[in-house]
Formats: C-alpha cells, sequence, structure tokens
C-alpha cells in the first residue's frame, strides 16, 4: 500500500468513496435545479425546503400511514411534486416575463415559510428515521467498511440523473422541452401545450428535491433545517456546472463530492468553503460555468 | 438577512404596585438570547424563555411589588449578530440582565459587553469554562455546566472503565475546541492517551468522513466535542458505518435529553452522559416538567432551561435585597454572597471567578426495553459532589481570584 502526504491509500479510498457519496445528494439537488432553470428560467430557492418536505413526508408516511422506505420513495416525490405544481400555478406562472430576481425572492420567502412552519410544529432537534431492513448492515470493502444504505444511494441517484439526462436530451419529450424554452410561441403555434407542460417541469424538479429528501432521512436528521444547510453548496455546484445545463449539474455535482471529501482529509477546516473557493475560480476563468453554453 | 425576532409578546409585565425599590427605567428587564431557530434551539430557544417566565412567577414578583419585564432574541449562533442584540437591548431597551446564551464564541463576546456596561450576565446554554477562566469578569456567572465539568464527568468515567485510547471529532469553534482541550487533559491526567483529532466546520451535515479519519485512529473512545444537530448526526452515522458494532466506543461529551429524543433510544441507548439536571431525578423537577412541556411543543425541560429557572430565581432575589438593578456589578457581588437555593437545583453557591456551584450526575441512556413512558430515557449511574463537580478555583486562571 502506497501513502500520499501520510494518508495511506486505505483512508484515500475511503474518502473518494464518500465524497462519491455524499457527491450523488448534490446531484441530484442540483439536477433538480438545473432541470427548472432551464425550462422555467426560475431560479427556484425554495428546493432546499422541498427535499426538506421529501424527508418529512417519508417521516408522516411511516409515522401515520405505517408506508416504509419504499412506498416514501414513490409516494413523497409525487405528493412533493404535486404540491410544486400547486406553487407553479399560483405563483411562479406570473413570474416568467419578469426579470429573474422576482423568482428568486418568491422562491426565497416560500423556503422561510416552509422551513418556519416546520420548526414551530416539529422543533429543531429533528425526527429518528431508520434505514429500511433490507439496506441495513454493509460490506467490508478491505480498505473500508460500506453500509449497505450508502452504496444503494450512489447507485440509485446515479441512474436517476442519467435517465433524467437521456429523456431531455435524447428523447422527443425532451426536444419539445428545449424547444419550448427557446420558441414557445411557435410551439404553441404546432399545437403544444406549453403551460401545462412548464407546470410538469417544475413538479418534476420539485419531485427530484423529494426524492433526494426521501434518500437523505436516514442517514441524515429529518429536521427543518436540513435543506437549508445544503442548498447554498447545491446552488454553488450549478454556479460551477453552468447554469441549466443538465450533464454539467450531474458531473459537477460528483466532482465536487469528491473534490470535498479528499478536503476533509488534508484540511478539514477548510471543507466547508472549499466550494466556494472553486466557484470563484470557475467564474473568473469561465462566467458561464464549466458546461455553461456561452455567457 | 438579519432577523432579529425581539419577541415583544413575550414580555409580560407583573402588577405596578407602588415599588420603594428603585429599578433602573421602572422595571427589572430580563434579556433572555439564544439560538431560537437553528440547531440549539430545542435545547435552549423558546423554553428559556418559558423557564424565565415561570422563574419570575414562582418568585411572585408581583405581589413584591416589583416589574419584571422578559424579552426575547435569536442570535443564530453568530457572534455578530448577538453582540448587536445585547448592545441594542442594553442602550436603547434598558435591559439589565443577559441570560443563557448558548454557542460559546456568542457567550464570549456578550461577556466583554455586560462588563463594559456593566449589567448582569447569566450564562446557562454556553459551555466553554474560560468564562470562568481567564476571561471571567465581576459581570458574570456561569450557571449550569461547563466544559471542564462535561470533561471531568464523563472523560473520568470512561478512562476508569478502559477507555484510555482517545480521538476527538470537534466542532470547530470555541466551545469546541475548550471540550477538546478539558477532555484530553482529564484523560491524560487519568492515564488515557490523545491518539488525535480532526476539527469539523460547525455546523456540519456529514460526519462520514471524519469518522472514518477516528476509526483509522484505532483509538478506543472517539469523543464528541460537538453539540446538538452535529452530535445527533455523529451518532447516527457512526452507528450506520458499523463503527460501534466493530469496538470503537463514542462518547458524546455534551448531550442533552433533546438530542437523545432526536436520536431515538435505539441508536442511543447505552451513551454515557453528563449533565446538571434531569427532569425525573425528583419530585420538584417532575412538577417543573409537567408544568414546562405544554408550553414548550411537548419538549421536556433540559438542563439549560433548568438552569436558566434557577439563575434568574437567584437573581431576583439578590435584586430584592439591594433594592436596586443599577449596578450589575454589586448585584453579582450580591449573588455571590448569598448562598443559592431553589427548587429544581437545591442549595449551592457561587464562586468568586462566578462558577455556580452544585452536584453534576453521569447518566446512561436507557434500552428501549426500560423506558416507560415518551422521555422516559436516563438513568442515573453516578452523582459527582458539588466540590468534585467543578474546576478547583486556583486552577482556572481567573484574575478576579486572589492567590
Amino acid at each position: 500500500m502506497f501513502e500520499l502526504l501520510g494518508i495511506s491509500s486505505q483512508a484515500l479510498f475511503g474518502q473518494l468513496l464518500i465524497g462519491l457519496i455524499n457527491g450523488s445528494f448534490y446531484a441530484l439537488l442540483s439536477l433538480g435545479l438545473a432541470v427548472i432553470f432551464g425550462m422555467l428560467n426560475i431560479i427556484n430557492f425554495t428546493h432546499g425546503a422541498q427535499y426538506m418536505l421529501g424527508a418529512f413526508t417519508a417521516y408522516f408516511l411511516l409515522q401515520y400511514a405505517g408506508l416504509a422506505y419504499w412506498w416514501a420513495i414513490v409516494l413523497a416525490p409525487f405528493v412533493v411534486g404535486l404540491s410544486g405544481i400547486i406553487v407553479e400555478r399560483l405563483f411562479l406562472q406570473w413570474l416568467y416575463k419578469l426579470d429573474h430576481l422576482y423568482g428568486l425572492l418568491l422562491t426565497f420567502g416560500l423556503a422561510l415559510i416552509f422551513e418556519g412552519t416546520f420548526r414551530n410544529f416539529f422543533g429543531s432537534s429533528g425526527l429518528p428515521y431508520s434505514v429500511p431492513p433490507a439496506l441495513q448492515g454493509g460490506q467490508n470493502l478491505g480498505f473500508m467498511f460500506l453500509p449497505n444504505y450508502r452504496a444503494w444511494v450512489v447507485v440509485f441517484s446515479l441512474a436517476v440523473c442519467l435517465t433524467t439526462w437521456f429523456v431531455v436530451e435524447r428523447t422527443k419529450l425532451g426536444s419539445y422541452l428545449r424547444a419550448a424554452t427557446e420558441n414557445p410561441t411557435l410551439m404553441r403555434a404546432f399545437g403544444i401545450n406549453v403551460p401545462r407542460m412548464i407546470t410538469l417541469t417544475y413538479g418534476f424538479g420539485v419531485a427530484l428535491a423529494a426524492l433526494a429528501g426521501v434518500m437523505a432521512a436516514p442517514v441524515y436528521n429529518v429536521s427543518p433545517q436540513m435543506g437549508a444547510n445544503l442548498i447554498i453548496v447545491v446552488f454553488a455546484v450549478v454556479v460551477i456546472g453552468g447554469m441549466g445545463s443538465i450533464m454539467g449539474a450531474i458531473l459537477t455535482g460528483f466532482g465536487l463530492g469528491v473534490i470535498e471529501g479528499l478536503t476533509k482529509v488534508f484540511f478539514p477546516e477548510a471543507s466547508n468553503t472549499v466550494i466556494f473557493i472553486i466557484m470563484a475560480i470557475v467564474l473568473l476563468i469561465r462566467p458561464a460555468g464549466l458546461f455553461g453554453r456561452g455567457a | 438577512m438579519k432577523r432579529l425576532i425581539t419577541l415583544a409578546a413575550l414580555a409580560i409585565t407583573f402588577g405596578c404596585g407602588s415599588a420603594q425599590a428603585q429599578y433602573t427605567d421602572g422595571a427589572i428587564k430580563i434579556g433572555v438570547m439564544n439560538d431560537m431557530s437553528g440547531t440549539y434551539s430545542d435545547l435552549s430557544g423558546q423554553g428559556s424563555v418559558i423557564a424565565a417566565r415561570m422563574a419570575v412567577e414562582d418568585f411572585g414578583a408581583a405581589a413584591k411589588g416589583m416589574k419584571v419585564e422578559i424579552l426575547g432574541a435569536d442570535h443564530q449562533n453568530k457572534p455578530d449578530v448577538g453582540s448587536n442584540v445585547v448592545r441594542t437591548w442594553i442602550d436603547v431597551d434598558k435591559v439589565d440582565v443577559i441570560v443563557d446564551v448558548p454557542t460559546s464564541s456568542v457567550a464570549l463576546a456578550v461577556n466583554e459587553i455586560v462588563r463594559d456596561k456593566n449589567k448582569v450576565f447569566l450564562v446557562s446554554g454556553a459551555a466553554a469554562s474560560d468564562l470562568t477562566g481567564p476571561k471571567c469578569t465581576p459581570n458574570t456567572i456561569h450557571w449550569t455546566y461547563d466544559t471542564w465539568a462535561l470533561a471531568n464527568g464523563t472523560g473520568k468515567a470512561i478512562v476508569k472503565t478502559g477507555g484510555d485510547t482517545w480521538f476527538f471529532l470537534t466542532a470547530d469553534y470555541a466551545f469546541g475546541h475548550a471540550l477538546e482541550h478539558d477532555t484530553a487533559a482529564v484523560v491524560e491526567k487519568n492515564g488515557g492517551k490523545v491518539l488525535g483529532k480532526v476539527r469539523h466546520p460547525f455546523p456540519g451535515t456529514d460526519f462520514s468522513s471524519f469518522l472514518l479519519q477516528a476509526q483509522a485512529s484505532k483509538a478506543k473512545i472517539i469523543g464528541l466535542a460537538n453539540a446538538g444537530a452535529d452530535t445527533i448526526n455523529s451518532i447516527k452515522q457512526a452507528s450506520e458505518f458499523g463503527i460501534t458494532q466493530s469496538g470503537q466506543n463514542l462518547a458524546a461529551l455534551l448531550a442533552f435529553i433533546t438530542d437523545v429524543h432526536a436520536l431515538g433510544l435505539q441508536t442511543a441507548q447505552g451513551l454515557i452522559m453528563t449533565e446538571a439536571w434531569y427532569w425525573d431525578l425528583n419530585d420538584a423537577n417532575r412538577e417543573f416538567a409537567k408544568k414546562f412541556a405544554p408550553q414548550d411543543k411537548g419538549v421536556h425541560p433540559t438542563m439549560v432551561h433548568a438552569g436558566v429557572y434557577s439563575a434568574v430565581t437567584h437573581y431576583l432575589k439578590a435584586v430584592e435585597a439591594l433594592k436596586s438593578d443599577a449596578d450589575g456589578k454589586a448585584v453579582v457581588a450580591k449573588m455571590k454572597e448569598m448562598p443559592t437555593d431553589d427548587k429544581l437545583f437545591g442549595t449551592g453557591v457561587v464562586r468568586a471567578d462566578g462558577r455556580k456551584i452544585h452536584p453534576m450526575y453521569l447518566f446512561e441512556v436507557k434500552k428501549p426495553a426500560e423506558s416507560k413512558a415518551p422521555w422516559d430515557y436516563y438513568k442515573l449511574r453516578a452523582t459527582i459532589p458539588a466540590d468534585e463537580a467543578f474546576r478547583p478555583l486556583a486552577e482556572g486562571g481567573c484574575p478576579l481570584v486572589k492567590s
């Protein structure tokens, strides 16, 4: 076994893997943000709160309906996505023609309202949610103990990310979506119901956030602030990847998870800031982000 | 974005009888400042305002002709926000005493301001033992617990039962550093060894990376020098990564009953922790909890809440005896002179360095089967007598103590 700067290769592999696990949360969340921004031109600051809502929905389903994790992973994104559709119909649809700032302010305000309401009823310490029985335990990989649940998180989120990318970039439905963003009037002339498509896209983006929330529930604490802590980092990920770029969001999500993981070994004190340092550098060199399509 | 939630609605006025005493601005104003929205808001937060209000009611301030107002504010765990609140409170709102203030970095900042303005600072939520050490002031009393007491309680108990090699997972700010420092000293004094440490940003979410480093150290004990949600997540993830199952043990150096509640007994069982107060310890505590919980969303009082109650009670006694709240130093001197006595902490004293002295308790978290009711979480392992629970007066380095 070799050593790098005093860190054994064993520890290094472990940290890389952990970075990848955290990266899958970043990727899932930034993917939802990228889809919403790409299609709606809305900077969805409610995303963190919707992630939190996903986790809480999973908790409620278990607590009050006796529906376990596998139900939650299907139902919670659906329920929260539906709430997203309501938000879009009630508020967001009036903002598309206005400056980005209005959408940002509205979604930020909504996030504060959601988080404040949940804090009022459930406190800040959070609620317990355990790992589903089928995924308990773990594998000894030699260089580290990998909990089965974390392995599932990486595989599942990778699958969701790639499917989303495929649908948006490689299918007919995706081409409609992209065309609707480019030229909504022309698409309507072809008989496509553009407003409905946009509503559903927002619902889908929100459902992705809720899905990440359900996946986070067993590993992090189900608490009202769980999204607020994460959302700022995720925004940095989207900015680095390039606003609106689907593949960019996925790749930078995983990549930055790994970089953050390595920082936790070599200089733990900076692990909260490293992503923002990278963001500043990227913005200086490539203002449109690493995968952005022009400025 | 500055959210200063001054809970003016909670400011309650008791009576307006003819007071002979001279209180500045006609009333005694108590400012309860803590984390009302973040990671520490269950263990302090709104509950501390409730505890202060209960203290004022039980003291019978209204019947004694004392007009008492209680203000509450959120410091968001940020020293700059906390300093601004306290300055406004003292300069504009004429607040006489600042109470609670968890998050040691904020408490240390407030400590200086209150000394400069000659008001009173009663610390319940913060832990840094420096508040009665090098940073002690004639205006501050550290009430409930401190890092030295936690280290002395939990650290000693664990080293004595064979946990003699340690690795620290430390929150990277004043409190974490103090707790790590004090615990390391106890471990080494009792013949143990510290193998390493890693400092994580505060607040954090994912601790698996740090936990792997702790695992690689092969230390028998992983000391968690953090608090609130950070501790909860560390414990949860340690069990997930099989760290506890593979023979390493966790020491939650500071954990509150609200943390145990959030973890659930299944994950928290067997944890050993040091606390100054537990609601189910005696009848008086149970009665207090019964009155308190319905007012705070069912949350049972933590030692921080109880400490606020006890500190406010003693403050009111001193002010009543002096018939004045104008001179902060004089009030604190009076509080040090009078022995303390209240229904939650019993009798005790406030030392020259501002340290309130009472017994501490070593608890073990019950197994799920042992818990008979909600919030029935601890069994008592040992009582640390008052004269051993806190750092000896001479060792703190407080300039107020004349050797």
